[in-house]
């Protein structure tokens, strides 16, 4: 390795951000359980609070239109299984979840679950070839099955190529068919400007460790109407929605890493943009047949996600060589067994199997230098080139 | 040991030659070693890293059920074994990674097995993974991606002779030798594979190493199933895949003796589950001799009949340069061993044609009993491996089941 490691997987979990790690630290001798009615119990209810509303205020929602959580797959979890629950009560014959094919795992395996055990149907929506929300598919599912959906989600951006869709608009449409909207907001919390707050949102998801947090701790932005059936229950904590003693210090490194990703957004987006560009143009240009996923419209794509496919190579052989060179990168989606499938995402976009193999995503963040870039410029065509070489040499040998 | 006299080498005895390293171990090379998440592959992977090798572990998923936790004995592929590859890894301080062969298995072995025993033989599908994946597609992907050497955790050794060219041997433990599952392999893939556990003398020194170097999996139990059959019901399993259709079952002069629910059930051998209502005259059991799937016939008959001395097989390998007798044809004495772990037998063995292919002739000079085609005939001058073949026909010289053929 002719270099220090290189970390281009900032979408998987990014470094603890100085504020964060700071809150942490000072805090990290508290003794007392919010939920006890003595002064350190005091104390530390005070401080969940506050965190609370920092975080609550970074965000743009009210303090009691937000619950913790240990990440953002309890936080869609909770959202979809709880609110698919609370209608179905209310209408047994809702049992329609609306949906697209390029969901995280933590709301696709939900859904498919609910399918499989709880009697729900899936609608799922068909996305453009640039990833982005067929519209027209979209109203024509809700005006055809509207009153029998219980639920309708939407990512706000894309994990593995970094779509931003247009929320605010799915939002509008799914409050005048009367059918709550999740967003899993993991991905762009801190990252692009959103509005938690939009018009017709029911929930949405963020995590800590995507900006900045600890992993650990999470919110779902829930709003005052919804009632979710939950799916812990114990000591009644988060509108008795979601029990479990609080994580003091988790909440407040995460608001302090809220406070810092959201007040600096704008010039990091910028930072992390232009450097991503240049990892863009430099693959294109240095490893033949690349191909960028996503929308031509940078501004629909997250700052600091670069996916491509390298058509031949396969994503995991890529991933290998590249990882030996010091540099660490991501097929995007891993099973537990650590064999990376054909992206879902991609296939939802109407990819080949074949092709959704052989997929990478580079992911930058705070950081990341251009020197990071240079790295994987100087490696990637050989990591590419192998990785094309090894797939017919694993294929089978004629007999 | 082709240019050595044979006088100098009894058999038995190991032939190594002074420069006789089964890869220049000095020199640093890029190692790719093989960790199934046992004891074996985990020491050997740590003595190349010991040895000053870049090393790196790899486990091979090959579940098409990625993720299932198996209880009872062991086998690949869970999730267990991938973690404990991994934990090994650590350990050793080498990265590690799960490459999928998953498609690749199930196409050359799992579904391989199935069509055998769908032909009336009995294959063996370690053997076959250690043709098709573990020293074909695992070896050719290192290879194209930079890597000099494969390392597993098997016991047999690699040697050079004179010419530098790789020889295949029996390891030093007689007990554990895996030379027989290893007899598929060709000289080109010989080139690339490090086997350290060689020369151990027994496993409890391998899990005692083990042990010293705080590897987790040093009293893990050693795998003996077939792992794509978890609970060991080979029948049960291929029950389920393979139609069975009612067919007579025939004694050894073509009488019929009843009905079989399916001749794919049965394989040569075996004794139970005949169900045959009615006692042989005279009174002792009867064994299957003879599968014949395209009759849908099965062929019993006495124990004394299992016994064979004639083996034909086809579609011979050379585990390194080919013995001079391929070219003439003569007559060499070797020995034979059937299966892992069964006792070699002395014969008389030639590579010769047989319908326009490469087969070679076995003439026992004992016998063997309950040889099934499809299975390997491992072929040993001294402990060196000189290649197999798969058998075609197996039959004892007093009484051959094809002559059966006109009577039924
Ligand atoms: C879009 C998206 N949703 C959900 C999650 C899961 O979040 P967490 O790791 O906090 O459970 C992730 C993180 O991988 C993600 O990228």
């Amino acid at each position: 390795m002719s270099h220090a490691p290189v970390y281009l997987d900032h979408a998987a979990t990014t470094p603890l951000s100085e504020a964060a790690k700071a809150a942490m630290i000072e805090h990290l001798g508290l003794v007392g359980n919010p939920s006890s009615l003595h002064g350190p119990g005091r104390t530390a209810h005070r401080l969940v609070e506050e965190a609370r509303e920092r975080l609550a205020a970074a965000m743009g929602v009210h303090a009691s239109e937000l619950l913790f959580t240990s990440g953002g797959t309890e936080s869609d979890n909770l959202a979809l299984k709880g609110t698919y629950w609370a209608r179905r009560r209310l209408n047994p014959a809702a049992n329609g979840i609306l949906l697209t094919g390029a969901e995280h795992h933590a709301v696709l395996d939900t859904v498919q679950w609910l399918v499989e055990h709880e009697g729900a149907t899936a609608h799922v929506a068909p996305l453009t070839a640039d990833g982005l929300l067929d519209q027209a598919a979209w109203e024509a599912t809700l005006a055809d099955h509207g009153a029998t959906l219980a639920v309708s989600t939407l990512m706000w951006a894309n994990n593995e190529v970094g779509t931003v869709q247009d929320v605010p608009w799915a939002a509008a449409r799914s409050l005048a068919a009367g059918v709550p909207l999740h967003s899993d907001a993991v991905q762009a919390l801190g990252h692009v400007p959103i509005d938690l707050g939009t018009a017709g949102l029911a929930s949405a998801a963020v995590s800590a460790h995507k900006i900045g947090g600890p992993v650990g701790i999470g919110a779902l932005i829930l709003r005052r109407d919804q009632k979710p059936v939950p799916l812990q229950h114990g000591g009644g904590h988060e509108r008795s929605l979601r029990s479990g003693t609080l994580n003091v210090v988790g909440a407040l490194a995460f608001a302090a890493a809220a406070e810092a990703a959201l007040a600096g957004l704008e010039a990091e987006a910028a930072r992390v943009r232009a450097l991503r560009d240049v990892l863009v143009s430099g693959v294109l240009a240095g490893v033949e047949g690349a191909l960028l996923s996503g929308p031509a419209d940078a501004e629909r794509r997250l700052p600091g996600t670069a996916h491509f496919t390298f058509p031949g190579a396969e994503g995991d052989t890529i991933l290998f060589m590249l990882d030996m060179a010091g540099i660490a990168s991501s097929t995007g989606s891993a099973c537990t067994a650590g064999v990376a499938g054909p992206s879902h995402v991609l296939m939802s976009m109407g990819a080949s199997e074949a092709d959704a193999r052989c997929v990478q995503r580079f992911s930058l963040g705070a950081s990341s230098t251009p020197g990071d870039v240079d790295a994987l410029l100087a490696a990637l065509p050989g990591a590419v080139a192998a990785a094309r070489a090894a797939g017919p040499a694993a294929g089978r040998r004629d007999r | 040991m082709e240019g050595a006299p044979r006088a100098a080498h009894p058999a038995g005895e190991r032939q190594r030659t002074p420069q006789a390293l089964q890869k220049d171990t000095t020199v640093a090379m890029k190692i790719l070693a093989a960790m199934s998440g046992g004891v074996d592959s985990a020491v050997a992977a740590a003595r190349a890293v010991e040895a000053g090798h870049e090393v790196v572990g790899v486990h091979l998923a090959l579940s098409r059920m990625p993720g299932t936790l198996r209880t009872g004995s062991r086998g690949c592929c869970t999730i267990e074994d991938s973690n404990d590859a991994f934990r090994a890894c650590d350990t050793l301080g080498i990265p590690f990674y799960v490459w999928d062969f998953s498609d690749r298995f199930k196409a050359d072995v799992v579904d391989n097995f199935i069509e055998e025993y769908q032909a009336g033989r009995t294959p063996n599908p370690c053997l076959r993974c250690n043709e098709k994946i573990k020293f074909e597609a695992l070896l050719d992907r290192a290879i194209a991606l930079g890597f000099d050497a494969v390392v597993t955790g098997h016991y047999a050794s690699v040697l050079r002779d004179e010419d530098g060219r790789v020889q295949l041997h029996r390891a030093a433990d007689d007990a554990k030798d895996q030379s027989y599952v290893l007899g598929v392999l060709r000289e080109d893939q010989l080139e690339h594979c490090w086997f350290p556990l060689a020369d151990t003398p027994s496993k409890a020194l391998v899990r005692a190493e083990a042990e010293e170097r705080g590897l987790g999996v040093a009293a893990k139990p050693d795998s003996h199933d077939i792992c794509f059959i978890p609970d060991g019901d080979t029948r049960g399993w291929l029950a389920e895949r393979i139609d069975l259709a009612p067919g007579r079952i025939v004694d050894q002069e073509g009488r019929d003796l009843g009905e079989h629910r399916g001749a794919h059930a049965f394989t040569v051998g075996q004794r139970k589950g005949l169900s045959i209502g009615h006692p042989a005259a005279d009174g002792k059991p009867r064994y299957v001799l003879q599968v014949r799937p395209k009759e849908n016939r099965v062929v019993v008959g006495p124990g004394e009949l299992l016994e064979v001395d004639r083996l034909v097989g086809i579609r011979p390998s050379h585990a390194g340069a080919p013995h001079p007798a391929v070219a003439t044809g003569e007559w060499i004495d070797a020995l034979v061993q059937v299966r892992a772990h069964a006792e070699p037998v002395p014969a008389r063995v030639r590579w010769n044609q047989r319908d326009g292919a490469p087969a070679v002739e076995a003439e026992l000079s004992g016998s063997l009993r309950g040889v099934a085609p499809g299975q390997s005939m491992v072929l040993y001058v001294g402990t060196r491996v000189l290649g197999q073949a798969t058998i075609a026909s197996a039959h004892s010289s007093a009484w051959n089941p094809d002559a059966l053929g006109a009577a039924l």
